[in-house]
């Protein structure tokens, strides 16, 4: 049922929680949209956010689109972000010399690296039928180690201008680099969207696989691709995450990301079963827990208490979205507008079989 | 004389957010009776029984059972209250066992004896003669016998009011006289039934009563025996409605003597189907025949390769063309209709639009989608060259009747041009008046040179439409039919063997 709603408000809760939080940080200083020049570069809660929230921004998107096809979530997103820049490091510091071309030949091979490692969850997942969250189980358990070894079981250090310049900012450029390179990102993944015909595959296999077969779709090929998009994904996250923070840290780059790159997907709007998704939506997801995350900062929130308050909020929203939670909401809207004579249009979109029937979906979701 | 009501609804209204299921709906049940309640789709059957069973809350009347009013909140609350159902979709769970099924939501227990289970589900089977065995997973028995299954399990929960929404859409004959058979002996126990279907035949052979329901609102409530079989089919449809056994056959055309479409040899498939050789024409119309699982589905799904193919050889206009998965036949022009329009056809939650233009979308390529303007115009060409009843192209395909959806599908076919086009069972479980126009739709597409293999349930439907028959038992072809031959008693002839 929670499927059933219109475009508009899927986005309607990611959005109206954003504007609760960004609400909150009003009350607590009228300063928090205000922007500085320091050094020609833009300062501020704004730029903090977009800049913090890159990585996520980028594994959300491919986490949608696994998450639509295969019905269910990569864990391994942030360890394999961890492998392929770690073979970025390596690539970079065996070179020898810095300069672009190094940096783009080692940011290829962590792209070559992320692909190979969707393509070891896509096999597992597409052609051998494992549970998602199993198969990526397997590089979540080992990837850590692998990374420590590619390491050299050191923490390699990136003590040059170069890559410092693509995790902060370019001298004249006032927006940092890493929102830079995830607006290029998000737009890039736009086209490919409006290009080709991913979405509507991918959301047909996801929804019913028997029927997007028989309508000429290869499942096993959509979910393969999806998770080698994902694996792009991972390199480009793991490439601006290695950056940022100057050194590869293979037990805490990006540690625990994938739990927010999944609650991302969530909060925007896409059903975790698969099936219909919004990019919009789990990109604005993705900003909200950045914004989150810093709001709890902001009101002195002990930082070992974070995790526990954060969990709380989840906790809200979750029982918020909740198919229960928006049908008591609906018949609230329904009391409202009944006395006000029908002048407020609600958009909810229920026609008289839709809501009826939630073994469709276990039908739709029967594998072949 | 005394009769007594197990059911009263008066004054029912039901609204959906910009519809209005159900208006002033009024329905009584007596005691031991079997009562028809009629209407195409969309007239608000499905919404009367989810009121009745505690699906949906009404919004207004008042509902009495054996005269106490009461309110139902929940289907376990009208369960409680002896009101069992069994919808037209099969709702039970295909991955539990026959017995787990069985027995499914109605402990009030934390702990289940299965030993007792597993023996009073061999007995019901048993008294329901139902070919299945308890500890046998449910999507390993057909939908005929699954469905048995949903009956048995609503028969045994000492329900006062039964509800057989559609029971026999996918019934054989046989299997439709074995239920009728229970319906009489629960009858004669005192149970009411609530019977749905489509098929007007079975209406008046167990009916007593029939209620008609058009646009939500009551039409009236009959004596079956009082009301012509023409007379119901009009008030169903608001309108004098030439009769629909009138409809004329299609005569044979020269196009039947014309090139060969496609021809099959010795096709065989993974679903079980046997060697088979099969041909049809430019614009001829042909159809497969035979009982319930006597393998006339398996076949076609043999040609659009929508089983694994497992042998044999096809020709597609006289040269030799590999088919071993869906896409290859599409690109050759063959579309397919499938036989479970949930399971294998429609793409739940995408928009009618998307459902429509997809397997168009898929023949012209991963790289080259339809631009939203583009889908948008094919949609609503084809909306309404089929007359497809849909609020507007962006509507999930989920909310439009069954009749409509399989409309969609049809357009979603008609969208790519093809040479020969497979429907299978493209009129179950919808309304007559849907039907109807289905039949009309094929006649001309074979005007228009397509040919179309044509399979349903309901005989007299086919031997309308289809110009050859090949007639099916055991998932072996054992004859064929042309000309004076069409007949439902030769038919039988050649089953009989």
């Amino acid at each position: 049922m929670a499927r059933m709603k219109s475009y508009g408000s899927q986005l309607f809760l990611p959005l109206s929680v954003l504007a609760i939080l960004i609400l909150v940080n009003l009350i607590k200083g009228s300063s928090y949209f205000s922007i500085s020049i320091i050094n020609g570069a833009l300062y501020g809660n704004i730029p903090n956010i977009l800049f913090g929230a890159s990585e996520l921004v980028i594994l959300a998107i491919g986490m949608t689109l696994v998450t639509s096809s295969a019905g269910s979530q990569d864990l391994s997103v942030g360890v394999a972000a961890t492998i392929t820049s770690a073979v970025f490091v390596w690539v970079l510091l065996s070179a020898g010399k810095i300069t672009w071309i190094t940096i783009l030949a080692a940011f290829l091979a962590s792209c070559v690296v992320g692909i190979l490692i969707g393509t070891f969850n896509g096999a597992l997942v597409a052609a051998l039928n494992v549970q998602p969250i199993v198969a990526t189980l397997i590089v979540y358990t080992a990837g850590r180690s692998i990374a420590f070894l590619i390491d050299g079981k050191l923490s390699p250090i990136l003590a040059n201008n170069l890559t410092y310049e693509i995790g902060s900012e370019i001298p004249g450029v006032p927006i940092q680099t890493p929102i830079i390179l995830t607006a290029v990102f998000v737009v890039l993944f736009a086209v490919l969207l409006r290009t080709t015909n991913l979405k509507l595959y991918s959301q047909s296999v996801g929804i019913n696989q028997r029927a997007a077969r028989l309508n000429g779709i290869n499942p096993v090929r959509i979910k393969f691709l999806a998770f080698m998009i994902m694996g792009v994904c991972t390199a480009v996250a793991g490439f601006i995450a290695v950056t940022k923070a100057g050194r590869h840290d293979s037990v805490n780059l990006l540690k625990d990301i994938e739990m927010d790159a999944i609650l991302a997907v969530a909060i925007g709007g896409s059903s975790l079963y698969g099936g219909k998704f919004s990019i919009t939506g789990s990109i604005i997801g993705a900003y909200t827990i950045e914004v989150l995350n810093r709001t709890l900062l902001r009101l002195d929130v002990d930082p070992d208490a974070i995790k526990a308050f954060k969990a709380v909020f989840i906790i809200i929203l979750m029982v918020i979205a909740s198919p229960a939670v928006r049908e008591l909401a609906g018949n609230g809207t329904k009391w409202v507008r009944d006395r006000l004579g029908g002048a407020v249009q609600i958009p909810t979109a229920i026609g008289e079989d839709a809501a009826v029937d939630p073994k469709s979906d276990i039908s739709a979701k029967k594998e072949v | 004389m005394q009769t007594e009501n197990v059911l009263e609804m008066q004054g029912i209204c039901k609204s959906f957010p910009g519809v209005r299921a159900l208006h002033n709906v009024s329905f009584t049940l007596r005691k031991g009776e079997v009562h028809g309640l009629m209407g195409e789709n969309g007239a608000g059957k499905s919404t009367l029984i989810k009121v009745m069973t505690g699906v949906y809350e009404k919004d207004a009347g008042h509902m009495m059972v054996e005269g106490k009013p009461i309110h139902f909140r929940s289907p376990e609350e009208a369960q409680d209250f002896g009101v069992g159902t069994v919808y037209q979709e099969i709702t039970l769970c295909p991955n539990l066992t026959v017995a787990e099924n069985m027995f499914i939501g109605r402990g009030r227990y934390a702990f289940v004896n299965w030993k007792r289970m597993k023996e009073k589900t061999t007995q019901l089977l048993g008294s329901f003669g139902i070919p299945a065995r308890p500890t046998q997973q449910l999507s390993s028995c057909s939908l005929a016998v699954q469905q048995m299954i949903a009956i048995a399990r609503a028969m045994d929960m000492d329900c006062k009011i039964l509800i057989l929404d559609e029971p026999t859409s996918s019934l054989d004959e046989d299997e439709v006289r074995k239920l009728f058979s229970l319906m009489r002996e629960l009858k004669s126990r005192g149970v009411g039934i609530v019977f749905v279907t489509h098929f007007l035949d079975q209406v008046y052979e167990i009916s007593d009563r029939i209620t008609v329901l058009r646009n939500g609102e009551l039409i009236g409530e009959y004596d079956a025996s009082s009301l012509s079989q023409f007379e119901l089919v009009s008030k169903m449809m608001g309108k004098a409605l030439e009769d629909v056994s009138q409809m004329k056959r299609r005569e044979p055309s020269a196009r039947d003597g014309g090139e060969p479409v496609l021809e099959a040899t010795g096709l065989s498939s993974a679903a079980g189907v046997r060697p088979f050789d099969f041909t049809i024409r430019k614009g001829e119309i042909n159809g497969f025949t035979g009982l319930l699982g006597s393998g006339r589905s398996e076949s076609v799904r043999a040609i659009f390769a929508a089983d694994k193919v497992t042998g044999g050889e096809i020709k597609m206009n006289g040269k030799k063309v590999k088919i071993s998965e869906p896409i290859h036949a599409m690109k050759l022009g063959i579309g397919y209709l499938p036989e479970d329009r949930k399971g294998d056809g429609i793409i739940a939650d995408l928009s009618v639009r998307d459902n429509i233009v997809l397997a168009l979308q898929v023949l012209k390529g991963f790289f080259k989608p339809l631009s939203r303007k583009q889908a948008e115009a094919f949609a609503e060409e084809y909306i309404e060259y089929l007359k497809i009843k849909a609020p507007s192209t962006s509507t999930p395909i989920t909310s439009l009747s069954g009749g409509n959806q399989q409309k969609v599908i049809l357009a979603r076919w008609l969208l790519t041009h093809l040479q020969y086009l497979i429907l299978d069972e493209p009129t179950r479980g919808i309304d007559v008046g849907t039907k109807v126009e289905i039949q009309r739709l094929v006649l001309k597409f074979a005007e228009d040179g397509v040919s179309v293999t044509f399979i349903s349930s309901e005989i007299e439907e086919m031997l309308r439409t289809c110009s050859r028959l090949i007639v099916m038992k055991d998932r072996a072809i054992v004859g064929e039919l042309t000309g004076e031959n069409l007949t439902e008693t030769d038919i039988m002839h050649v089953i009989a063997g």
